[in-house]
């Protein structure tokens, strides 16, 4: 146990390094004028593209300047703002937001996506089943943002059940909504994987033992089927945090949820590119350890995987 | 004595063993292969006929734009018409500056194919070589490509795209996006590909083929990759879908295709602040947007169904 946490942590290590090098590729070595280039279409005064350049020290050789970026990465200084406030208070005060609609969203499409997956898997083939797969067939076709805004339309328009923009201090009633939507991207994916899930473990010897030894589908269902069936289930929610961060950007900005990816969202409407850069880079590495949260959880619920290397 | 080239009499009979299933094989069927499987499983479904009729309308669409309307798109708009209902010769109304919705939406139709299947494009090449190579070779070529491809996975390809599409903004095009994309979404087609090579490479016909003095690379060509390129097709199919729902989300986010270019994620983008006076306008291009996604997703479920034997079995 000990040395696969090991092995997976030192695993980690290249990628961490590797993506903040991509990323600093990305932006500052790439043909053209980088600071420049994050502006967008407008024209900064030239005073600010000094402090810039200096900033990004950008009179140094390339590598030493991902160095000092990753140094300052380590000390926690992710920069600055356009307004001047360092994004690290930014994310202090929007991440809460962020992270409780996270929770709600993952709330609704674990229990939706393994209740409705489970019922699709246990009688396939049914009615039921078929029914699912074209609502998740088509809900992972509908892109987010179109979804939001239909979701915002009918409910918030013109229904009035909800208040369309979320307000100050974002109330849990007011994320509900937002929550919602952001659920319905993960909801099919999870439905389906549960389903699949759900019919590869019926098949299995130790549910036909269950069966034969007399255990009532009562028991067998949730005990034997369900809980050896959700092993994919948790996998997919590391995988599910990158989906979720990307939907948060556009249903924040849409819903006016004052959260990382509102933020983000208005960065790049305004073409704040360094400000854009660190909100990524930061949406990165917290991504990078949920993954490694997730496969070292995973190993500590399945003993399989402890024990295969 | 029974002669050697008649075995018959040294077992029971066939109809007393479970071989009987063999005896029912037709000697004049042609043998089957995965692929010949697939078609004939493929074509009784209706998702399939479904899928492909539309994606065959819909290649009609953004190759011929001009067989289905002979409104232009972008010019000849009438401020006038702004944000009118449906009129006589424009089934889907006006957008806010008075362009007819339907033109819109079906010179609009190229723009995210053409996405779509650029993005797949580099997503099969980058995926396949690499896949191949490392799930071949093995050892620290295997090593080094795959953590190379653990570094693009690990960053969420959508937020990939909003860094390089922020920082190219003045090159923005339908080629720049698609490179955004397609850069950060090869890992899933490498592992995919990777895993089945590994699975393949150790069966008895490549052995063979070794044995008989088969160069290494003849051997991938010829047998490995053949044989391990089914799954690739299912995730390259889903990969031209997402890559679909990426240009129109970054276009929708402000840093996709530049304003003059006619494309669905551009007029969603701009209809958004008309949603309370005219909904449809965000609507009809959500819908073709949709339907679009949603058939090339079906046809890589069918796909999926129909070339892996064990979600065969589970049906």
């Amino acid at each position: 146990m000990a040395g696969y946490i090991l092995r997976r942590l030192l695993q980690a290590i290249p990628v961490l390094l590797g993506t903040t090098f991509l990323i600093y590729f990305m932006v500052f070595a790439m043909p053209g004028d980088p600071i420049a280039g994050l502006f967008g279409e407008k024209t900064p005064p030239p005073a600010l593209l000094e402090q810039l350049r200096e900033r990004y020290h950008l009179d140094q050789p390339f590598i030493v300047q991902y160095f000092l970026f990753l140094g300052g990465i380590f000390r926690g200084d992710f920069g600055v703002s356009f307004s001047g406030q360092p994004v690290t208070e930014i994310l202090a005060q929007t991440f809460p937001v962020t992270l409780r609609l996270a929770i709600l969203a993952v709330f609704f499409e674990l229990v939706a996506g393994i209740t409705i997956g489970l019922i699709a898997g246990i009688r396939k083939g049914g009615i039921f089943d078929a029914s699912a797969l074209v609502i998740s067939l088509i809900l992972i076709s509908v892109p987010i943002f179109v979804i939001a805004f239909v979701a915002q339309y009918v409910f918030g328009v013109e229904l009035g059940w909800f208040r369309t923009t979320v307000g100050a201090g974002a109330p849990w009633k007011d994320l509900l909504m937002p929550a919602l939507v952001l659920a319905t991207i993960s909801f099919a994916q999870i439905s389906r994987l549960t389903r699949s899930s759900v019919i590869e473990t019926s098949s299995q010897d130790f549910v036909r033992t269950a069966a034969s030894k007399g255990l009532s589908r009562r028991r067998i269902v949730p005990v034997h089927i369900l809980r050896n069936s959700l092993i994919p289930v948790v996998t997919y929610l590391a995988v599910d945090f990158g989906v979720l961060m990307v939907g948060a950007t556009v249903t924040e900005g849409i819903f006016n949820v004052p959260g990382v990816g509102r933020t983000l969202y208005q960065a790049i409407l305004r073409g704040e590119g360094p400000t854009v850069v660190s909100f990524v880079t930061i949406m990165v590495l917290i991504y990078i350890v949920i993954n490694l949260v997730v496969d070292l959880l995973y190993a500590v619920l399945d003993p399989r995987i402890r024990y295969a290397k | 004595m029974p002669s050697n080239t008649d075995p018959k009499h040294y077992v029971a009979p066939v109809e007393e063993t479970p071989l009987v299933a063999i005896d029912q094989v037709k000697a004049e069927g042609k043998p089957t292969n995965l692929w010949t499987d697939a078609w004939r499983d493929l074509r009784k479904r209706p998702m399939f006929w479904i899928s492909s009729i539309l994606i065959v309308l819909i290649v009609v669409v953004a190759l011929f734009p001009g067989w289905f309307t002979s409104t232009p798109p972008d010019n000849n708009c009438h401020l006038a018409d702004s944000n009118g209902g449906p009129a006589a010769g424009h089934p889907l109304g006006f957008t806010k500056q008075g362009c007819d919705v339907y033109s819109r939406i079906i010179h609009g139709t190229s723009t995210s194919l053409a996405v779509g299947m650029i993005v797949t494009f580099i997503v099969a090449f980058l995926g396949v070589i690499s896949g191949a190579i490392a799930g071949y070779f093995g050892g620290w070529v295997d090593a080094v490509i795959s953590r190379i491809a653990d570094i693009f996975f690990s960053i969420p390809y959508i937020l990939a795209a909003v860094v390089v599409m922020s920082v190219l903004s003045r090159y923005a095009s339908v080629w720049t996006i698609s490179l955004a994309i397609g850069l950060f979404a090869w890992p899933t087609t490498m592992r995919v590909l990777r895993a089945e090579v590994l699975r393949v490479k150790n069966a008895d016909y490549v052995m063979a083929s070794t044995a008989l003095g088969v160069s290494k690379f003849r051997i991938l060509l010829r047998h490995v990759l053949p044989n391990s390129i089914a799954p690739v097709i299912v995730v390259t199919t889903l990969a031209l879908a997402s890559a679909i729902v990426a240009e129109a989300t970054l276009s929708y986010l402000g840093v996709g295709l530049p304003t003059d270019v006619m494309s669905w994620g551009n007029d969603i983008s701009r209809a958004q602040n008309d949603l309370r006076n005219n909904p449809m306008t965000l609507i009809w291009p959500s819908i073709a947007l949709s339907v679009t996604v949603l058939s090339f997703i079906m046809l890589g479920e069918v796909a999926r169904d129909a070339l892996d034997p064990k979600s065969r079995a589970q049906r």
